[in-house]
């Protein structure tokens, strides 16, 4: 499985301009049809995404804002090559991610997507250690070498759990769950992460304890792609896109970033307005 | 650390999220393989005693007996009235020409068998007078306790000399050597010049062959007894008298290689059995032939045990499977999770697989562990012989280690085949 062996895209980060694209979107749509075809009532199809183009670049700080319902989960889930697009064009890198193999995902998702949800998602049996490991599991050889052990250390040391190892899930807080899914996000060096409403579970101090962590991480150059509910959560980001009923509605700077040249806040930042699915790609 | 023993050690932990779940679907694995490997114990233990039993009576012999014929067979040929004297049974002139005809027996052995009491002044005994010659002793693997067996001087000189077994020995002669006094048989005195040792008794084999008990014997030459007590013995039974005549209560011979004794016995039975057709009043015993037969026998009951025992282990594999659907069902947000951090289809199965064969093998080694402790218990406090072998153990444990795996590839599919956000989702 050699994919995306080489990302062309990654060592020129974070967006000077003449970077190409890490992520393009071209009038994506995701349907699900409710009940069976053929049985006693309609099938039902509900639009989940209907055209969504955007464009996302490396080292890019961005925010999903949208009503419930409008389709920001189903496009992480996209995004994070979890689910394929019913129709449209899915480029990560150069690579059409649309129609690869349920094994092609999977590799993708394990060497370049970093995940971080709502409810920590942490495996339970499992110790902190344990957990920030997983990923590594099912990379490669499986094996975990000495390396490997020594970036664990080290993120256990960034989110600060380095005297926690051996707690297992249910003996750690919420800020701290969530703290062991951020490094465990990081393990395998992802090229991007994607956080659906990281601080949905978290009073608002641990928030911004999380928000600062994933502050640092764009800073140190990762693209970070969130959705969330929350303005002063999306203030964050570089970037804001929301969403009504599966479309784009507006993608705009976050407010700090209002009066920030267009490469500062991200090279994507137009392109996925309405229209750009017509745009060339 | 190896993936596959990551892959153990990380499995072993989710097991022990239910530990009171997965300690009785493994105890359900420990009786399945437990009870194969101590049915096949005791199956091998059944085999192995008869088989002893068999070699006791030699495994080079061919045995031929006189029978006594049935009420048909008599009424038969005296139309319809039992004769007066019953005249059956081998006859001295079966044992030469056994002698004269077969070229491969190496040794033959005449027995005369009577029941008569013995007598030592006020100690007696109903006791079975054997007429032989001094080889019985080897072909039934007597040994002297004192003084000497019968010698073929005894036979040629028709001495009246005679050896005790060991409880006749006790049973005569409470308090004195028995060697040298004389003992009353029938009507006339015996000197005693042997003693053998107390020897068990064989078991009766197929029917054909009575159990024998050895230490009640008495042995005399066997043309003292001929002469002695001559063919024809009286009895009275149920007021009536009868008479019966018979020359040699059986015959045993030997042949040199175990490999022989297929060959020669069809020849010895050419030599007998054409004289003995009409009555039916001999029958031939080939202990090697029983062997045979006792080891298809084994096999069948081995199989029979076994087949049972592993329908304790198939329950056993259906309790890992239905414990695997259930925790699958229970870990599907777990199993999203894995699938969104990269694992693969396969990388689930595999994990399953790995959970169902270490929750069988460790199941498997418990149940190795007490299959090869009981047996010996069992044999040490019962009359049932119960040995274990290598094979029985290697057997099972193979097979709740292949349980397991085809427990486990059903809810390990399952798993596997779940969407991974749908999985996510789940509560
Ligand atoms: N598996 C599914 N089957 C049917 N409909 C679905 C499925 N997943 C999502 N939908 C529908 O697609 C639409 C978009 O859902 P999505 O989860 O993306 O919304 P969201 O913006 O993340 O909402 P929220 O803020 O509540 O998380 C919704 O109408 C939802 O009901
Ligand atoms: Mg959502």
């Amino acid at each position: 499985m050699t994919v995306m062996d080489d990302f062309p895209l990654m060592d020129d980060r974070p967006g000077s301009s003449g970077a190409q694209p890490i992520v393009r979107l071209r009038d994506i749509r995701k349907q699900y049809i409710m009940g069976k075809a053929g049985g006693r009532h309609e099938a039902i199809v509900v639009h989940a995404l209907r055209g969504v183009s955007v464009d996302f670049y490396p080292g890019e700080y961005v925010a999903i804002m949208g009503a419930s319902g409008s389709g920001k989960s189903t496009m992480l889930n996209l995004l994070g090559c979890l689910d394929r697009p019913t129709s449209g064009k899915y480029l990560l890198g150069d690579q059409d991610v649309a129609n690869l193999s349920d094994d092609e995902l999977s590799e993708i998702r394990s060497r370049y997507i970093g995940f971080i949800f709502q409810a920590y998602n942490l495996i339970q049996q499992y110790t902190v250690w344990e957990n920030i490991q997983l990923p590594l599991t099912y990379q490669g050889s499986g094996t975990i070498t000495a390396e490997d052990d020594a970036r664990t250390s080290e993120l256990a040391e960034m989110v600060g759990l380095a005297e926690r190892l051996d707690h297992r899930p249910n003996q750690l807080s919420g800020g701290q769950q969530q703290r062991v899914a951020i490094a465990r996000s990081l393990v395998n060096d992802p090229y991007i992460i994607l956080a659906d409403e990281a601080t949905g579970n978290l009073d608002s101090a641990t928030s911004a304890e999380i928000m600062a962590m994933l502050e640092r991480l764009n800073q140190a150059g990762k693209t970070i792609i969130m959705v969330t509910h929350e303005d002063d959560i999306a203030e964050h980001a570089r970037r804001v896109i929301r969403m009504r009923d599966g479309q784009i509605i507006s993608d705009a700077p976050s407010e700090r970033m209002k009066d920030a040249p267009p490469d500062v806040v991200g090279l994507g930042l137009g392109t996925g307005l309405p229209g750009a699915a017509l745009a060339p790609v | 650390m190896g993936r596959i023993w990551r892959s153990v050690k990380l499995g072993i932990k989710s097991l022990l999220l239910h530990k009171l779940r997965s300690s009785l679907t493994i105890l359900g694995v420990v009786f399945g393989v437990a009870a194969v490997i101590m049915m096949l114990a005791v199956g091998e233990g059944a085999a192995r005693d008869a088989q002893e039993q068999i070699a006791q009576l030699g495994a080079t012999n061919i045995i031929y007996r006189s029978v006594k014929p049935s009420q048909d067979a008599q009424s038969q040929k005296t139309g319809g009235r039992p004769s007066r004297v019953l005249n059956y049974g081998l006859k001295y002139e079966d044992y030469d020409r056994i002698l004269a005809t077969v070229p491969t027996i190496t040794k033959a052995l005449p027995i005369r068998e009577i029941r008569r009491e013995v007598r030592n002044g006020p100690h007696s005994l109903e006791a079975r007078v054997v007429g032989t010659t001094h080889d019985y002793l080897e072909f039934n693997r007597l040994t002297i306790e004192r003084g000497r067996f019968l010698l073929p001087s005894d036979n040629e000189h028709y001495e009246n000399y005679c050896v005790l077994a060991a409880e006749t020995a006790r049973t005569l002669f409470p308090f004195e050597n028995p060697l040298r006094q004389s003992v009353k048989i029938g009507s006339d005195y015996y000197t005693v010049v042997g003693v053998t040792k107390p020897r068990g008794s064989t078991a009766a084999i197929g029917g054909s062959l009575a159990a024998q008990e050895y230490d009640k014997d008495v042995y005399i030459p066997l043309n003292t007894c001929r002469v002695r007590f001559g063919e024809r013995i009286l009895s009275s039974r149920a007021g009536s008298q009868e008479a019966e005549e018979t020359q040699l209560s059986q015959i045993t011979l030997q042949v040199a290689k175990i490999e022989e004794v297929p060959l020669t016995a069809p020849v010895i039975e050419g030599a007998v059995k054409p004289f003995h057709e009409e009555k039916k009043d001999v029958d031939m015993v080939v202990p090697y032939d029983l062997l045979e037969q006792a080891k298809r026998q084994a096999a069948i009951f081995s199989l029979v045990l076994g087949s049972i025992a592993a329908i304790s282990l198939i329950v056993g594999g259906i309790g890992i499977m239905n414990i695997m659907l259930a925790t699958v069902t229970e870990r599907t947000r777990e199993i999203g999770i894995r699938r969104a951090l990269g694992a693969k289809r396969r990388d689930i199965t595999q994990q399953f697989l790995i959970e169902t064969v270490v929750l069988s093998g460790i199941g498997g080694m418990i149940g190795v562990g007490i299959g090869v402790f009981v047996p010996p218990l069992i044999t040490q406090f019962s009359e049932i012989k119960a040995v274990v072998t290598p094979e029985s153990v290697i057997l099972s444990f193979g097979v709740s280690v292949l349980v397991g795996i085809v427990a486990g590839l059903y809810p390990a599919n399952r798993a596997a085949k779940m969407d991974p956000i749908e999985a996510l989702r789940h509560e």
